[in-house]
Order: C-alpha cells, then structure tokens, then sequence
C-alpha cells in the first residue's frame, strides 16, 4: 500500500549570521495509512523542524534546499509538498485539512484573544469544500454545532459551554483536547504532533494518549509523533525514526527499537532510562559527551565523539548511510555494513 | 466591565477638585496679578492710569479679596457652569473658548486619523517585511520624525512653502473665506488649510506609534500561535491581522488615552506658529497676561480631556483584551 | 561502556569561556559594541559635550557682541582647497547699502579670499570660568582683513556659529540635569514604594497618579509663565531644570516601583535571603544591578524628551530667556517668515536639536538592547 507520507533525503539549512547549520541533513521515512511514526530524539536533533518542512512552515533563515516530500493525499493523488510553493493555494489547502499540527505548548499555541471554539470555528470554515463540495458556505451556526459535536468526541465535558471559553480558562489536559479537536476537526490524514504531552503531567498524558490512540484507530489517521520521552514512543508507536544531529540513525518496527537495538545511540539511550530494577546504588548510566553546537559539526558519522564502539580511521572520516539489517529495521552505522552515505 | 467604569466615574469629581485647587495654585503663583500686567502694558504704550482706578477695578474684579475666598468664588461659579468673564478681552469665556474648541477639536481629529492612517500599515509592513528597503527607509523616517520637534517641522514647511512657491500658508482659510458663512466651498478651503497643520501635528506621534507597531508586532509573529493559524492552512495576509496584528494593538490602545490630550496641548505650539485659532494660543496669551478665569478654565478642561483620555482608553483595552475584561468580572 | 561520571570537557570553546566569566557590564558593553549605529551617535554625544565643556574654544566671536550693521551676512562655507594647495578658505563679505530701506547687505564675494587658521587668538574668556585665555579653535587669519561667520549673523548682527555653541551648552547641560533629578527621585521615591509597601506605596502611587493625570505642556506653560520677570538667567535655568523634573521622575518612578514590585518575588531574592543575606545586601548585591542599566538606558531615551520640550518653551519664550542662550532662544529669531526668507540660516539650531535628539535616541536604544540580560 502506498506510503500517506514518503519523505526522502530531505535537507533543511539555517543560514546564520555565523554559519550555515544543517538542521535536517538527508532523512528518510515512511508512514503507512493509520500508523503511528514516533520520531524520538535528543534537543536539538531536527525532529520538530523535519515535520515543520513537511507542511512548509520553516521559518526563516531556514530553507528546504533539498529532497522530496511525496504526501499521498485525497483522492489517490501524490504531490511532492517539496515543490509546493508556501503560500500557494495548493499548500494551503493540504494544511490543516489533508496535514494537521498538534503543537507542542498549546497555551502558547491558542489566540489568547479569541475563544478555542471561534479557532475551530475558523478551520472549519476555511476548508468547507469537505462539507460542501459544491462551494456553498457553510454557516457559523452549522460551524458551531459541528464544534460542539468534536468537543464532546475529543472527552470535552460540558463542550457546548466549553466552545465559548478562552484558552486561559481551561485547564492543561481540556486545553490538549481543544487542540486536538481544532487539528482533527478537518478529518486529516495525516496528524503530525508535535511533543503533545511533554507540557502535561504523568496522568494527563496517559489521558490524551488514550485520546490520540482512539482516534487513530477510529479514523484511521496516521500519526507522526514527535517526542524525546522513550516511554511515550513504545506506548503509542508501531514504527520508530532515532534522530541525531539532523541524521537518522535508526529506523524499524517499535519491538525491534526496544527489544533489539542496534544503533549505538539508540542503546546508549535505552540504558539511559532509570529502571526499578537496577542495581541500587550503581551510577545511572549517561551518553558520555554532549550534543556538538550547531556549527562545530563533527565530521564523518555525526555520533561517532560520543559512541563507545567507535572505529577510528572509519567513523571520523565517512558517514554511514541507513541499510536494512537483517530482521526488521535499518541502521546508519560500520558496525553492521561499509556502505558509505553519498555526499 | 460596568463596575469598572462606575469605579472610575466616580473618582472624576475627587479629581477634579484636586485639579482646581492645583490649577488655581499655579495660576496665583506669578506675583501680582492680572492689573500689574495691564498696568504696566497701559505704562509701555504710554497712558496711564490713576491709583484709584486701579484700586476700583481691583475691588470691581474681585482681586482684592484674599486667595481662598477668590477660590471658592471661582468654584461656586463653576459649579453653575459659568466659566466666567476674561478680564482681556472682557467676553465670557465660555464665548472665547467655544469659538475655538470646534477647530480644534477638529485639527486634533484630523491629526489623530492621519496618524492611525499611515501608521498602523507602515508599522505592520516594516515587521512583516523586516530588512527590506522599504522597511529601512521607513525605520530612518520614524527615526528623524521623533526627533523633530513639530513646531520645527511647521517653520521648515511654512518656510519652503513661502520662500519657493510665493505661498502663505498661515490662517485656516483664504482671505475671501474667512468671514465667509458656512457653505460647501468653505468648508473644502478649510480642508484645504487643515491638512498641512494636520501633519504637522501628527508627524512626531505617526513617528512613534509606527516604531512601536513594529516593535510589538515582531515579538508577536514568532510566537506559537500564529504557527498554528498558519498550519491550519489560514493565508498569510489574512492570519497576519487576525492574529498578531490583533494582538500587537492592545498596548497601542492603551497610549489613545494619553495621546488624545497630548495631541490638544501639542497642538497648542503648533497653532501658535501658523497663527491657528485654537484653544492653545489663547491659554498662552491667558498665562502671560494673568488672565486667571481663562487660564484656569482652559486648563481645567485640559485636565478633564486628560482623565476622559485615560478612563477611554481603559474601557477600549478592556474591551479588546478578554483577559482584562473577564477578570475584571 | 566508559565510566559514566568521566567529566570529559565538552569542549568549550576559549570565546564561550571568556562571555561566560565576563562582568556584567563587560557583557553590556561588548554587546553595545556591536550596534554600530549606537556606536556613532555615541561619538556624536561626545562631540558635543566637548562643545558643552568649553563653548568659547569653538566660537569665533563674541556671542553677545551686537553690531546692526552686520545683520543678516549668509554663511561662509570653508573651501578646503585654493586651487591645487590644501589651505582653507571662506569667501569675502562684501556690502551695499540698499537704497530703499537704507540698510545694509551683505553678500558672499568669491573673488576675495579670507584664509582660516587652526588655534587663532580671538577675544579673550575664561575656561571653566576660572582659566583666562585667548586661543580659539579657528578663525580668520590675522591681517587679512576679514571675518569668519561660519553661520552667518542674524539680524542684531551676533555670530549665529559662537551663539549657536553657547547654545548647545545651555541646551544640552538641561536636558543632563533634570534627568540626573529626574532619576534621583524616581529611584529613591520608586524605591522606597517598591521595597517598603505599605501606607508609604499607596501615598507615593497616589501622588504619581495625579502627576500623571495633569496635562505636561500646559503645566510646564503655566509654570514657567510663573517664574518672575527679574529673575536672574542662572536662576530661570534651575527652575526650568526642576520644572521639567517634575514630571518626568513619575515615569522612571513607577518602573523602578514595579521592577522593585517584581524582583522581589524572584527565585534568586528568596534564595539570596534563605542563604542568610541581610536586606541591605540583597538590595544592593542583587536587585539593583539588575535594573541599573534598565534605568540608565530609559534615562538616556528621557533626554531627547526634555530637551525637546525646554526648546518648545524656550520658542514660546517662556523657557529659558535672553541674555542667556539656548537652542529654543535662538530659533525665536526664526519665527517670523519674512526673516526667514531673507535669512535662512537661522533655521540651522533646529537642525542641530534634531541631531542631537537622533543621536541620545540612537545610544538610548542600543544601550537599552545591550542592557537586556536575554537579549541574543
């Protein structure tokens, strides 16, 4: 079955006052109709600014300078979103109705001048040709019982006084859910969320976790989920995408990831998370080194200052390009193959 | 939101008492007082007048009376709404100040759209498009028009006005309109006259108000929600107002309520340079001369136009901002 | 696997360690550095407090020096070049006496070469007051029979050039003092609000609110009309000063009132005091550097401001009043358009006010970027 969204090599640049900083430096990746992609990775890793390409939303300095993006949308087509100009219609009429965002503070992310149900309001009415393909209007009135309707669907209590409140008003978990259903409401198929619970407590994150699954299974959306929380991707995820340093490393099945890890970086962070079962008093296990700036890229595999199994000679001169291994899955390192990354 | 209008009325008398005593201090502080001036004036263009005429005018003006009865008097008075006789021009002043609150209320009314006018895009088109040529030629306009002072700005124009085109540009209306009746034609040579004081007056606050839209309107388009409108899929000219423009506006508003008085006394320097009659020349000879009924209505309307201003701009940012409105409640 | 707890340097480069161990006010500077902008109109600043300092070094003649016979003369503007050689020059005045209004006029005469020359003696004064002497910084070559109006005259006949720089003196000394009050009493008033609360807060908040409720220019008018005809310039020039302090201390007041109101609440005061610091200490170790260069940086933006409004009153004559000089004094004689029409130049004090005004705004914002802790 064809991929919803195939992103190859895509390379993002920020052209800087003090340098050139590769962002997105060459990813690849596949999402299948109703699958959950997590991509997880460290601060700074891409992952937010991968997605943000995606619906050719990158700020500037920052460019799309290469790849393609081949979006499988309504009605059978693909379009590379690479080609699509920003502010053009076609884009415009993908975001928010074919591609939607969850993004990640959403206190931050709603107008605090505006009411949450007017903001869903407003999407509705932006892509009425889904309710009316004929091009008619589609009233406030209709509009509003329709956001009534998807606040009660997302475990809105009390939605028809709800739609009438500020962001302010609402507390944490109710604020995630008015942003998912403003995202959900034009029936996507793609949902891209951006770190949806990392502002949220433990409890409210199983809570709108719960919520995503339901609605994935439900709609069959597929969902991109971006996250630096391990625990959160195996609850959720059936594939996994490790970045570093705009690469990806790792890629495969969400057993494979935590049951089979093969990337050094992926095992390194596997280890990393405090476990019950440790031995007590032993040192908790980091990732030696930290991330390089930006601009102090190191050269060859980007990983290879902090990886334990480095090869001298080989790691700091060639980047390893992603191979399948045998099994489920891909990795980008010598370990497993000598295939060089093409320049 | 009522309550918080009522709070705010009901301060005014308070303050407006404040007001009258600090006003009325000022007014007396010069010593002697309105016949020293007139005497000494009747003294330079050599007439003269006797000690007891002096002393009958003195007791006839109520001069002669000690300051805390002379300010009750002016209270009681006040309180009718008779704002009492000019001891200059010997006319009420309600009459002075009548025949020229309209224009300039007028010239402030003008000056005020102008600024709005051409402020509100240009700041929007400088953030939007920051780094750009406009944006750089518009940054080094707002720049030099805060640091001109607008009576400067009026010498220069009236100046080139004179000296390259042989053109007068004093007055509000040509020689053959000015006793004129109302009429069609009238009021276009008015506009015709109005427009340059206008800009005049409102250069420097289209100056400010531009550099300010700007400031707050960049710090408003990187923020989380003006992404997620544009992941909607919303235009970018269209989430642009929506939005952070919206947004950017609220601390504007709450400046209308200092702006409104400001552009009433500002205009006062400017009408005294191209010879407009306004309210403003008429508080400054009222001042030089000790005329204190006038002096001191005209100021005390300068402070109630301060307090409305403010009280104004409250409600107005109350009303665009919930946040302020609903806490409120 | 390495041992975890390697404290293996991550690699901090040698700049980041020097930013990281500066002082704050290294940082601001080196910050301040970077606005170029800024960096000029700072060294403009200093061109005119050079002015300030010793207005007569500049000045070619006497400022008070009448003479109507020498009203209106345009501008001399230096030639730097006589033909091929580098020896500057202005043009010679030469006069008639216009037969219908039986007064003279003057006009620039190229034929006639006047040379200038660097460090000339001219009138005598007293530096600071105190050191007398004669040098000058320029003027027309002895014996070469003519004189140096690098502004022209106006139409009593003075030096528009000397004027103009006692001008800046009077101007510019203003604008530094009423804001050098303007702060002392904001700060200690917005201080004692901030800090103490109480009944001592709600008094001071009462009487800035009415401050700020008053009308300024018609105030300052009215104030100023008030100032007795006979008193001397030194004391008009105080009470311009203080007048026009007034004010302006309410607006710094209430930022220090409300940054006071803030930093209180901060985590690193609640630490400072859980580590047992007293409360003179706390104030001055940790609240006050961080609003001391917030305050210097709106200061420096009140300037223009004040300056702006001492030349309104002094325009209206109700400011500053001759014999003493300010910007606003000397655009008085520009009032008149006729004048203006025959003499131009008269209007150069208002060009200068608008240069300098530019130049406090320029430093006050890049001091104001520079000062901000999370600024990039």
């Amino acid at each position: 079955m064809e991929p919803v969204l195939a992103v190859r090599d895509l390379r993002v640049h920020f052209v800087l006052d003090e340098g050139l900083v590769r962002a997105v430096d060459g990813v690849s990746f596949d999402v299948a109709p109703g699958e959950v992609v997590g991509i997880v990775g460290e601060s700074g890793c891409g992952k937010s600014v991968t997605m943000r390409a995606v619906l050719q939303i990158v700020e500037p300095p920052g460019r799309i300078v290469g790849g393609a993006m081949l979006f499988n949308g309504e009605a059978g087509r693909v379009v590379d979103l690479a080609r699509l100009d920003p502010r053009g219609a076609t884009m415009r009429a993908i975001r928010g109705a074919e591609i939607a965002l969850i993004p990640q503070e959403p206190m931050a992310a709603f107008s605090p001048v505006h009411t949450v149900g007017d903001q869903v309001i407003e999407a509705l009415r932006l892509h009425r040709r889904k309710w009316r393909p004929d091009g008619s209007t589609l009233t406030k009135a209709d509009a509003r019982q329709m956001t009534v309707e998807l606040f009660h669907d997302v475990g809105i209590s009390m939605p028809a006084e709800r739609v009438d409140a500020y962001a302010w008003q609402l507390s944490g978990g109710l604020r995630q859910r008015a942003m998912i259903a403003m995202a959900l409401s034009c029936r996507p198929r793609l949902l891209i969320a951006d770190e949806p619970t990392t502002a949220l407590d433990v409890t409210t994150q199983a809570q709108i976790l719960n919520l995503l699954r339901d609605v994935q299974r439900r709609r069959g959306t597929a969902i991109v989920f971006i996250t630096h929380d391990l625990g959160v991707i195996a609850q959720i995820a059936h594939h996994v995408v490790v970045m570093y340093l705009g690469r990806v490393m790792e890629r495969g099945p969400v057993d494979e990831i935590f049951h089979a890890p093969k990337h050094p970086y992926t095992r390194a962070l596997l280890s990393s998370i405090p476990s019950l079962l440790a031995t007590p008093q032993s040192a908790l296990p980091t990732i030696a080194g930290s991330i390089p700036h930006p601009l102090g890229r190191p050269p060859g595999c980007a990983f290879h200052p902090r990886c334990p199994d480095k090869m001298t000679g080989l790691c700091d001169s060639a980047a390893p390009a992603l191979r399948p291994i045998a099994g489920a899955g891909e990795a980008a390192c010598f370990l497993y193959h000598r295939d060089e990354e093409a320049s | 939101m009522t309550r918080f209008i009522l709070k705010r009325l009901l301060l005014l008398p308070l303050l407006l008492i404040v007001f009258s005593v600090t006003v009325f201090a000022i007014i007396q502080a010069p010593p002697g007082d309105f016949l020293t001036t007139y005497v000494a004036t009747l003294a330079s263009s050599g007439s003269s007048i006797t000690a007891e005429q002096v002393a009958a005018l003195r007791t006839e003006y109520g001069l002669d009376q000690p300051i805390w009865v002379q300010y009750l008097k002016w209270m009681q008075n006040l309180s009718r709404g008779h704002l009492g006789l000019s001891l200059e021009y010997q006319r009420p002043n309600a009459e002075l100040i009548g025949e020229r609150l309209a224009l300039t209320v007028a010239l402030a009314l003008f000056a005020f759209v102008f600024t709005w006018a051409v402020a509100l895009p240009a700041g929007i088109y400088s953030a939007t498009h920051p780094r750009s040529a406009l944006d750089y030629v518009l940054t080094v306009l707002n720049y030099v028009g805060v640091a001109t002072p607008n009576f400067m700005l009026a010498l220069v124009l009236m100046w080139g006005a004179f000296a390259y085109f042989g053109v007068s540009v004093t007055g509000l209306f040509s020689p053959e309109f000015v006793e004129a009746p109302w009429s069609g034609r009238r009021v276009l040579d008015l506009l015709a006259h109005m427009w340059l004081p206008a800009v005049v007056l409102g250069v420097a606050g289209t100056a400010r108000l531009t550099r300010v839209m700007r400031a707050n309107l960049l710090d408003e388009l990187h923020k989380p929600y003006v992404t997620t409108a544009r992941a909607k899929g919303l235009s970018e000219w269209r989430l642009v107002w929506r939005y952070p423009v919206r947004l950017a506006l609220n601390p504007l508003v709450s400046t209308i309520g200092w702006y409104l008085p400001m552009l009433f006394a500002g205009s006062l320097i400017v009408a005294t340079v191209m010879n407009l009659p306004n309210i403003g020349p008429l508080l400054l000879r009222a001042l030089i001369n000790q005329d204190m009924y006038l002096a001191g209505a005209i100021l005390l309307i300068y402070c109630v136009l301060t307090v409305v201003g403010t009280l104004i701009s409250d409600v107005l940012l109350a009303w665009l901002d919930p946040r302020i409105r609903v806490e409120d409640a | 696997m390495p041992d975890a707890l390697t404290d293996e340097r991550s690699g901090v480069t040698s700049a980041e360690e020097r930013i990281s161990l500066a002082s704050n006010w290294k940082l601001v500077w080196w910050r301040f550095r970077k606005h170029r902008l800024a960096m000029a109109s700072a060294l403009a600043l200093l061109g005119f407090y050079a002015i300030v300092l010793c207005p007569d070094f500049f000045s070619t003649q006497d400022p008070e020096a009448t003479d109507a016979r020498l009203a209106f003369i345009p501008v001399q503007r230096v030639r730097l070049f006589d033909g091929w050689t580098p020896r500057p020059w202005v043009p010679g005045i030469v006069g008639k006496r216009n037969p219908t209004t039986l007064r003279m006029e003057w006009r620039l005469d190229e034929s006639r070469r006047v040379p200038v020359r660097l460090f000339v003696t001219g009138y005598s004064y007293r530096v600071l007051g105190v050191i007398p002497t004669r040098l000058h910084l320029m003027g027309a070559a002895p014996g070469a029979g003519g004189s140096l109006h690098l502004l022209g005259t106006d139409r009593l006949g003075r030096d528009q050039w000397s004027r103009l720089a006692h001008a800046t003196q009077t101007s510019m000394t203003i604008g530094l003092t009423a804001v050098t009050l303007s702060v002392v009493l904001g700060v200690i008033l917005g201080g004692i609000s901030g800090y103490a609360g109480g009944l001592a807060d709600t008094i001071i908040q009462r009487v800035i609110d009415l401050l700020q409720s008053l009308p300024t220019i018609p105030i300052w008018l009215a104030l100023t009309a008030a100032l007795p005809r006979d008193w001397s310039p030194l004391r008009v020039f105080f009470a311009i000063t203080v007048i026009l302090s007034l004010v302006e201390w309410t607006r710094l007041g209430r930022e220090v009132r409300g940054r006071f109101l803030a930093l209180r609440e901060e985590d690193y005061v609640l630490a400072a005091e859980l580590a047992g610091a007293s409360r003179a200490r706390i104030i001055v170790r940790h609240m006050v550097p961080n609003f001391l260069s917030h305050i210097i940086a709106t200061s420096t933006l009140a300037i223009p401001v004040l300056i702006i409004n001492e030349t309104a009153l002094s325009f209206l004559g109700l400011g500053i009043r001759p014999p003493a000089i300010s910007w606003g004094v000397l655009l008085q004689e520009a009032q008149n358009i006729q004048t203006l029409a025959l003499a131009p130049w008269l209007l150069v004090p208002g060009l200068v006010v608008i240069l300098a005004v530019l130049a406090f705004n320029l430093v006050g914002d890049g001091l104001r970027d520079a000062a901000d802790p999370y600024g990039s």
